[in-house]
C-alpha cells in the first residue's frame, strides 16, 4: 500500500429531494507516473490511482479511469442529484491493488 | 469534404501515438485510456455542444486545471497529445450525474493541445480542442 494515502470528502450534510449538490473529492497520493528517473537513471515504476468510482445508495454518479497524467493528489469535482436520504460511496483503486472507500451520508429535508 | 483544423490533428493522432506508446510495466487488468481511435473507432467525429475549459498559459504542467463539460453526454475522454502518454481521464457519468461535466487537474509535459472527445447518447462522438502553453513541463525525466 502506498504511503499516506488520506481520502478527502466534501459532501453538503443535508439537501432537499432532487437537489443537485457539488462534490469534490481529493485523495493524497503521489501518483508517481512511470516517466520519471532517479538520480541513478533507473526508472521509478509507475504507482497511480487508476480508477475512481463514486454511488450513491448503489447507483452509480461517475466513473473515471485515470491516466498517470493526473496530477499528484488526485482532485475530482462534480455534481449529482439527490433524490433520497442515504450515502455516497467513494472508492478509489490503486495500481498495488489497494482499494480505499470514504462513505459520507446525507439527509433529505 | 475540406478538413477542419480539428479533424487534422485528431487524424493525425493515431500516428503519433503508436510511435510513442511506451511498454506497460503494472498489471494487465488496469483499465487504461488509450487513444482517441480506440475510442471512437473509426467512426467521425463532429463538433457540437462540449466546452473544455483550460488556462491559456500554464506555469507549472505538473498541475493544470481542467474542466470538461458536455450536455447529453454518456462518456468523455480527455488526451494531452503532447504527453508522453496521450491519455488522461475517461469519465463515465451514472443515471444520478446531475450534469456531465468534471474538474480536475492534470500534468502537461509542455505547450500542447488538450483534446476531449464527448460519447453522445444517440451513439455519435464530439470533440474539441484547446491549446495550453506551459511554462514549466510536469513529467519529469
Amino acid at each position: 500500500m502506498a504511503k499516506g494515502v488520506k481520502p478527502r470528502v466534501k459532501v453538503p450534510k443535508s439537501a432537499s429531494a432532487g437537489e443537485i449538490i457539488t462534490i469534490k473529492t481529493l485523495i493524497s497520493h503521489q501518483m508517481e507516473s512511470g516517466q520519471r528517473k532517479d538520480k541513478e537513471g533507473n526508472v521509478i515504476p509507475r504507482s497511480i490511482i487508476h480508477r475512481f468510482t463514486c454511488e450513491f445508495n448503489g447507483q452509480s454518479i461517475i466513473d473515471i479511469i485515470l491516466a498517470p497524467a493526473i496530477s499528484t493528489n488526485p482532485y475530482f469535482q462534480f455534481e449529482a442529484v439527490v433524490p433520497e436520504t442515504g450515502e455516497f460511496k467513494f472508492t478509489w483503486y490503486d495500481d498495488d491493488g489497494s482499494v480505499y472507500e470514504e462513505i459520507k451520508s446525507i439527509s433529505v429535508i | 469534404m475540406k478538413l477542419t483544423r480539428r479533424q487534422t490533428v485528431i487524424a493525425g493522432l493515431s500516428v503519433v501515438g503508436v510511435a510513442t506508446l511506451p511498454l506497460p510495466s503494472f498489471a494487465a487488468n488496469v483499465p487504461l485510456v488509450g487513444l482517441p481511435d480506440e475510442f471512437t473507432r473509426g467512426a467521425s467525429v463532429g463538433s457540437g455542444n462540449i466546452i473544455l475549459n483550460t488556462p491559456e498559459i500554464a506555469e507549472n504542467g505538473n498541475t493544470v486545471p481542467i474542466h470538461v463539460s458536455a450536455p447529453g453526454a454518456v462518456e468523455i475522454r480527455i488526451y494531452a497529445m503532447g504527453n508522453p502518454v496521450p491519455g488522461v481521464a475517461a469519465v463515465t457519468f451514472g443515471p444520478l450525474a446531475a450534469a456531465q461535466s468534471a474538474s480536475t487537474r492534470v500534468r502537461l509535459a509542455g505547450t500542447q493541445d488538450v483534446v476531449a472527445i464527448a460519447k453522445m447518447q444517440d451513439g455519435n462522438f464530439i470533440s474539441t480542442i484547446n491549446q495550453v502553453k506551459v511554462t514549466i513541463g510536469g513529467c519529469g525525466g
